[in-house]
């Protein structure tokens, strides 16, 4: 008994059995629930397989960015739903990000109508759900703008209606691959000349101005390139054909609905988020800068947002992630995304929910793993060396 | 030692106990209450009216089975599902009954493991068009931008007879009824596709009925019926004798006004005294039924013919197929024997 | 002119220039100090006018409050048809609660108010004895809205609905959750590999999968965990998710809160032979909930917002009662109307309880200060 006792009394050794039990009872806990799952389903008469992915899905999808038909296997389906989450994610974040930075720095201009304006805005898309947000803006846009036959034409060549937007595609023909040499020509040169730059700098003090000089050249050599090879690229401009308008580049409503809503209501998170970053910084800061006579520009990109994206990137990152997150509330509007195809009408057609929802939970798993990975790396690098 | 036994005994007891599962009717008795999968809301088969109260073809069938497990129709708890929801809802046991225009198909009886209990409504799917459109013929569909209910067998009838026909269209998803109405009212898609049934009553909700047309294409065969989980055949039969003792009484010209008159005396048509409880019918314990099962059903919800009148001759829906078969229609009731 | 002679430092001061002060000078500072500013400023003048204008008619100038139907509303006036939320108030606020048993949704809501104050306000008079109230408030709220003992009516949970489902499913996702979230929170503070491995997998599946498809495994899987035969209303998985669900985002909260507290706390507690459950009881929970609080009213109020995705699967909160609404055919159409009613809702409460939110970390702040 005494050398129980001992054992329990020896931090180190009751420090295992403790784990050891916890473990015993979280695996007794996961067993239990796996037998009870094997129980039911053997009384529905069910089994658990992934068989069915490879079989032909049946359903039409009416967005996919690669080749489908109803053909095509579940398996293909999801994939074009996790694509369509995938772009509804990137136009989200792209427009949240460029609102919700210039909604934060308006915050803190020192215009009182401006600032008050931006106030508003951020607690009334932050105090309504987002699933409102995007039901309103679908509401709207199939409400409010005209039957296609009626649509808002911009300079005949772009098109708004009810049934989305329709704007030109590009087309590319023979001699293309001279404009893509061409554009990573001026990409390399731009990045060296850069680093360049930034030597001379540090070495001299002298400045270039680096981002006008870069973003000719970008914009000059594709351009140099695009008419030395004979102009390969047309536009295919849509037309009003039977029903709707055929060609050229297509926005549903559903997505244009999901990107704006997804886009400004996280936009008002990302203007606190940046607001606060820019508060964050230490008021000495900014005297000093302005002491030693920079410009406000200068102040404000030299010294300010440096050190305020420290403190932004973090809360931007999960920002991020919970549009994407939120972004498989698509299926309220009948947009296809990974929620809607796999893991709604697979789920549906095939009665396998065990098994869809298992593959939709583990890739939004490994989506939001990867990023927080990526972002404690970051952390990491840009993280203050204490001293 | 005795104990000990006596405590094997007791564990033994439970375990039995537990692996005995109480049959369906045991548990809507023991609640006092059955639970019914409806539609979210389908004018005439099943949506609340402003006081609160569910009503319509659907609806009734759910009373009609309470009225006959538990003596009184009002015993119905009404849970929710869009076409998606429906199944999975009944298989994680949110209701006995799933009565939710629920087309019967092979993969949907075998491989879903449900148990289909008859057909109470034979339909098909139809499209729905504005006049404005110029459509005569869903072959000149080309093109259009077509709703459709996900999760039902029309996403799948659609895809096949589109690509059938070598046409391309738009399919603009949604979830339920209401949707649909809101997008094809708003210009969202051109068509709206689903059972005619369901296009009869979306049509009839509109305040501009002459402005749209249902296209004359009946694509598909969707006998439409209640639905149960599998394994349990009591229950399963007391839910279709029910919808076959609504439409005996159709057929017997039994109705909620003459049904307490026709129990109560001796009748000619033996098959009535059997239905309503005067003479014995051989069986009938073994559902678990009371003898005043059918009394119970015809009286507090009607027969067949007066739930299909009062909830669907205002869509304008027309008997049809869903005659008797005696009227040229389809159903054909099995024998009360 | 006068050249009156002042002794060193007594000269009176002068006013402020006439630009910088009253009301021209807030303007002037304010709205115009420069050429982008003013541009600014015009911009949003222009902003504002257009949106006043188009509200202020359509929400109530033009707006019809009551009517038989859309088409009435129509016939009166073509602003907005605030008709299917007066008519269906009822059903927005109580869902198919029945009508007589109204009172007890009543209470409980107003009592809550009372339950609640001691632990929002620290300085409340009396809050011990309100504490006693807000210990047994859950129950009695549970017994008053439930029924089935007392001589109360048994209320079925497929009647719940509107704001009322709003504010149950948020509240007892939020109590349930904080336990479990303070649980995980030590456990990811844990020396033990185990328990801390255990508590970042949880942690992290929840907050690494959207709510909706774990409201999917509420509504069509929970069932199959449980032993064959078992079946609780979808009320109680749809809870017991938010419940998990919260619980994640609470421990991360906590576990900032613990983060937060000095070392020299914790070196101070072990000086003094303090044991874990000692030093926790009395040094870091005391300090890491009172910090945290603030951010818990967060992880509340985005809770409170997700109770809205419960639609998706078929209960009806105030979404759900809209869309319901909206499948009427008498209503068809007034969707705008409709979100936006909700979405004012939503936002009244939420707004309301960011302020507490902002306004106790204030406080806070100055505490420690």
């Amino acid at each position: 008994m005494n050398f129980f006792a001992n054992i329990w009394r020896n931090e180190k050794s009751r420090e295992i059995i403790v784990q050891i039990f916890v473990l015993l009872c979280v695996g007794w806990f996961l067993s239990w629930l796996i037998s009870n799952v094997d129980a039911n389903f053997k009384a529905l008469g069910k089994d658990l397989s992934f068989e069915f992915l490879f079989i032909p899905a049946g359903y039409d999808i009416n967005q996919y960015l690669i080749e489908y038909n109803n053909r095509d296997s579940h398996l293909r389906a999801g994939i074009v739903g996790l694509l369509n989450t995938g772009l509804v994610a990137f136009f989200g974040i792209i427009l949240a990000t460029f609102l919700g930075i210039t909604l934060g720095i308006i915050r803190l201009s020192k215009n009182w109508l401006a600032s008050k304006i931006a106030y508003w805005y951020v607690e009334f898309t932050r105090n309504v759900p987002i699933l409102l947000h995007i039901l309103l803006w679908h509401g709207i846009i199939i409400n409010t703008l005209p039957h296609p036959k009626k649509a808002i034409n911009i300079g005949d060549v772009t098109f708004l209606s009810n049934r989305g937007f329709y704007i030109p595609k590009p087309l590319t023909e023979i001699g293309i691959e001279l404009v893509y040499l061409f554009f990573v020509i001026a990409i390399i040169f731009s990045i060296l000349f850069f680093k360049y730059a930034k030597k001379k700098q540090d070495l001299t003090g002298q400045q270039y101005p680096v981002i006008w000089i870069n973003l000719m050249v970008l914009i000059t050599l594709p351009m140099i390139g695009f008419f030395v090879s004979g102009m390969p690229i047309t536009l295919e401009i849509p037309a009003l054909k039977g029903f709707n308008f055929r060609g050229g580049m297509h926005m549903s409503p559903e997505l244009a609905a999901l990107t704006f809503a997804l886009g400004i209501y996280t936009a008002a998170f990302i203007a606190e988020i940046v607001r606060a970053g820019i508060l964050a910084i230490d008021k000495g800061q900014r005297e000093a800068a302005e002491s030693i006579g920079l410009k406000p520009s200068k102040v404000m990109n030299l010294v300010i947002l440096p050190q305020a994206r420290r403190v932004i990137i973090p809360p931007l990152t999960s920002q991020y992630l919970n549009l994407t997150k939120n972004s498989s509330l698509a299926i309220a509007i009948g947009y296809m995304d990974l929620v809607a195809t796999l893991g709604g009408i697979s789920l549906n057609q095939t009665g396998r929910e065990m098994e869809t929802m298992l593959i939709v939970m583990l890739i939004y798993l490994s989506v939001s793993l990867s990023i927080s990975a990526f972002m404690n790396w970051y952390n990491n690098k840009v993280k203050l060396v204490g001293r | 030692m005795k104990t000990k036994i006596l405590l094997a005994a007791a564990t033994a007891g439970v375990m039995f106990a537990g692996s005995v599962l109480a049959s369906t009717l045991d548990d809507v008795r023991a609640r006092g209450k059955l639970n019914c999968i409806i539609n979210t809301g389908l004018v005439g088969f099943a949506a609340p009216d402003d006081k609160g109260k569910w009503q319509g073809f659907d609806v009734d069938f759910c009373r009609a089975v309470a009225a006959a497990t538990l003596g009184d129709a009002d015993k119905v708890n009404y849970t929710t599902a869009t076409g998606k929801t429906r199944f999975t809802k009944l298989a994680a046991g949110e209701g006995e009954i799933l009565s939710r225009n629920t087309t019967w198909t092979f993969s949907r009886d075998v491989d879903l493991s449900q148990t289909f209990i008859g057909v109470n409504y034979y339909d098909g799917q139809g499209f729905m068009v504005p006049k404005a459109l110029g459509v005569k013929s869903a072959k000149e569909l080309d093109g259009a931008s077509v709703c459709i209910q996900t999760g039902t067998t029309t996403e799948l009838n659609l895809a096949e007879y589109f690509a059938g026909n070598g046409m391309k269209y738009n399919p603009v998803p949604i979830e339920t009824n209401a949707e649909a109405q809101e997008l094809y009212k708003a210009g969202r898609c051109d068509v709206y596709t689903t059972d005619a049934s369901g296009l009869f009553a979306t049509l009839y909700s509109f305040d501009n009925k002459a402005d749209h047309m249902v296209l004359p294409e009946v694509v598909s065969k969707e006998p439409l019926g209640p639905v149960v989980r599998h394994g349990d055949d009591q229950w399963a039969d007391i839910v279709s004798w029910v919808l076959r003792a609504m439409m005996a009484g159709e057929e017997k010209g039994i109705t909620s006004k003459n049904v307490k008159e026709l129990a109560a005396k001796d009748n000619k048509d033996k098959e009535i005294n059997r239905l309503l409880g005067k003479d014995p019918l051989q069986g009938l314990s073994k559902l678990g039924l009371s003898p005043d099962w059918a009394v119970n059903v015809i009286s507090q919800v009607g027969n067949y013919a007066e739930t299909f009148e009062k909830h669907l001759y205002p869509l304008t829906i027309q008997r049809g197929m869903n005659a008797l078969y005696k009227d040229g229609g389809l159903h054909y009731i099995p024998p009360i024997k | 002119m006068s050249s009156k002679t002042y002794k060193p430092g007594s000269y009176p001061d002068l006013p402020p220039p006439a630009g910088t002060v009253g009301v021209y000078g807030w303007i002037k500072m304010n709205l115009f100090s420069s050429i982008s500013n003013s541009l600014l400023t015009i911009l949003s003048f222009v902003l504002l006018y257009y949106l006043i204008d188009g509200i202020i008619g359509w929400f109530f100038l033009d707006a019809v409050f009551d009517a038989d139907s859309k088409i009435e509303c129509r016939k009166i006036n073509d602003g907005a048809c605030w008709a299917v939320i007066t008519r269906r108030v009822g059903q927005f606020v109580y869902g198919f609660y029945p009508d007589a048993e109204r009172w007890r949704i009543d209470i409980s809501f107003l009592t809550m108010f009372i339950a609640f104050a001691p632990l929002l306000y620290p300085d409340l008079p009396k809050r011990k004895w309100l504490l006693w109230f807000s210990g047994i408030y859950p129950i009695m709220a549970f017994i008053l809205i439930n029924g089935g003992i007392l001589g109360l009516s048994k209320i079925e949970y497929n009647l719940f609905g509107g704001f009322m489902l709003t504010v149950i499913l948020g509240v007892s996702g939020i109590v349930c959750s904080l336990p479990i979230g303070i649980l995980l929170a030590l456990g990811r503070q844990s020396k033990l590999t185990v328990v801390r491995t255990l508590s970042v997998c949880f942690i992290e599946f929840m907050r690494g999968v959207p709510l909706i498809t774990l409201l999917f495994v509420a509504s069509s899987m929970l069932n199959y965990f449980m032993p064959p035969g078992t079946n609780f209303s979808i009320l109680v998985r749809v809870i017991i998710m938010f419940t998990f669900f919260s619980a994640a985002y609470i421990a991360e909260v906590i576990r900032g809160g613990i983060q937060a507290i000095p070392k020299g706390q914790y070196e101070a507690a072990d000086a003094l032979g303090m044991n874990y459950w000692q030093k926790t009881r009395f040094i870091t929970l005391p300090q890491a909930l009172k910090i945290s609080i603030p951010g818990i009213v967060n992880t509340f109020i985005g809770l409170y917002k997700d109770t809205t995705l419960v639609v998706v699967i078929g209960l009806l909160d105030p979404l759900g009662i809209g869309r319901a609404a909206l499948a009427d055919t008498k209503w068809n159409g007034l969707s705008t109307e409709t979100y936006l009613f909700v979405a004012l809702f939503f936002f009244v409460s939420c707004f309301a309880m960011s302020r507490y939110s902002l306004w106790l970390e204030n406080k806070l702040n100055t505490d420690n200060k």
